[in-house]
């Protein structure tokens, strides 16, 4: 048994998110990685913006903001900048991470950062009732695509990495040991780390897709998440309708509070 | 995947917060021992006896509602 109390704030329970809602798995999954990793609740600031999945720093008794929709990148910006030795992690939304927060993301990727971003991947803006956002596959229905969307996601993934992340991973609330071994990979990498998390909505999504019950969506991501080992061996017939889970990209690159530190130290000795 | 791996020999203590518990039915569905069952909206423990303590249900559980010792 994993003892969550000391690391939640019990009298916000039971919380707000619906009966099967992944966002729950994550938050469980993060606190068992933070733990795991010895984070003192002292050194962690937990960032969001607006969204079912933004409620998350709500539960946790760690220092939070709860920002505005879109911005929870911008306000961590500051956080990480003025306090360079915290552990900042971003909690955010596809919607408010790739439509509203869009501009916040591509910058704070390409400057490289050192913040921890956790995207929880639903396909739609779960908590304002489903409507079409940057991820939601096409073909699926929304509030606002009844009939079935006609656009292309975003790959926020590919995203991240072409913008300049120095870490890019995928996991899913199926794969629980999974997710929270990629969770400590991407707190401990230096720079900026994306973890795109596969938590679908039943309520919002589920429902419209043929997958109304958690269950179905459990199953779902059981049946076509693939591992990186596996994805390496699989023919393209095979990957379609698949998706690839584990570290995507991992490379080495100047972080943006290193540099500022540097040009601080250069401009003070040719003072 | 390491998941799943049975633990100690010592009879498994399993809690549910059915305050907490939504019914999703998660847990059931996924323990590989078929322990839980579904009551009135909310789990309940059937077959203690046979739990091997893998934790799933533990780790799966959005809603904190249950317990494995
Ligand atoms: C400036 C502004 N515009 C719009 C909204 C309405 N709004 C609240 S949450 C949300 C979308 C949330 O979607 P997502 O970020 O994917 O999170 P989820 O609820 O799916 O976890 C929107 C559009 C808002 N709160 N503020
Ligand atoms: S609307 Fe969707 S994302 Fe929001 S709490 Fe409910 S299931 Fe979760
Ligand atoms: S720990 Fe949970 S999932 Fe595993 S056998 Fe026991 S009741 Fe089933
Ligand atoms: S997974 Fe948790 S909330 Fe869902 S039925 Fe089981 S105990 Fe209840």
């Amino acid at each position: 048994m994993f003892d969550y109390l000391p690391y939640i704030r019990e009298w916000n329970f039971p919380h707000i998110w619906c009966s099967g809602c992944g966002d729950g798995i994550v938050l469980k999954a993060l606190i068992r990685a933070t733990d795991g990793l010895g984070i003192h609740r002292d050194e962690a600031v937990m960032v969001s913006g607006i969204g079912c999945s933004s409620r998350t720093p709500g539960y946790v008794d760690v220092n939070t903001l709860h920002t505005t929709h879109g911005r929870a990148l911008a306000f961590a910006t500051g956080v990480k900048h003025a306090s360079p030795n915290l552990n900042v992690i971003v909690v955010t939304g596809d919607g408010d991470a790739t439509a509203i927060g869009g501009n916040h993301y591509i910058h704070a990727a390409r400057r490289n950062i050192d913040i921890t971003v956790l995207l929880y991947n639903n396909y739609i803006y779960g908590m304002t009732g489903g409507q079409v956002s940057p991820t939601t596959r096409k073909g699926d229905r929304a509030s606002t695509a009844p009939f079935g969307s006609i656009e292309p996601p975003f790959n926020i993934s590919g995203l991240a990495k072409a913008a300049g992340a120095s870490f890019v991973a995928r996991g899913d609330v199926y794969n629980v040991k999974k997710l929270e071994k990629l969770i400590k990979l991407a707190i401990q990498k230096k720079g900026f780390s994306l973890l795109e998390i596969l938590s679908p909505c039943p309520t919002a999504w589920g429902r419209r897709n043929k997958m109304g019950h958690p269950v179905q969506l459990m199953e779902w991501l059981r049946d076509s998440t693939v591992s990186m080992e596996k994805w390496e061996k699989m023919t393209d017939e095979e990957r379609e309708g698949k998706i690839r889970t584990g570290v995507l990209h991992d490379v080495a690159r100047p972080e943006f509070t290193d540099e500022y530190a540097k040009l601080v130290k250069r401009l003070k000795a040719e003072k | 995947m390491a998941e799943g791996a049975p633990a100690s020999k010592k009879p498994a203590i399993i809690r549910v917060k059915l305050e907490w518990c939504k019914g999703c039915e998660i847990c059931v569905t996924f323990c590989p021992k078929n322990v839980l069952e579904m009551e009135g909206g909310k789990v309940k423990v059937a077959r203690v006896e046979d739990c091997t303590k893998c934790m799933l249900c533990e780790l799966r559980c959005p809603d904190f509602a249950i317990t494995v010792e």
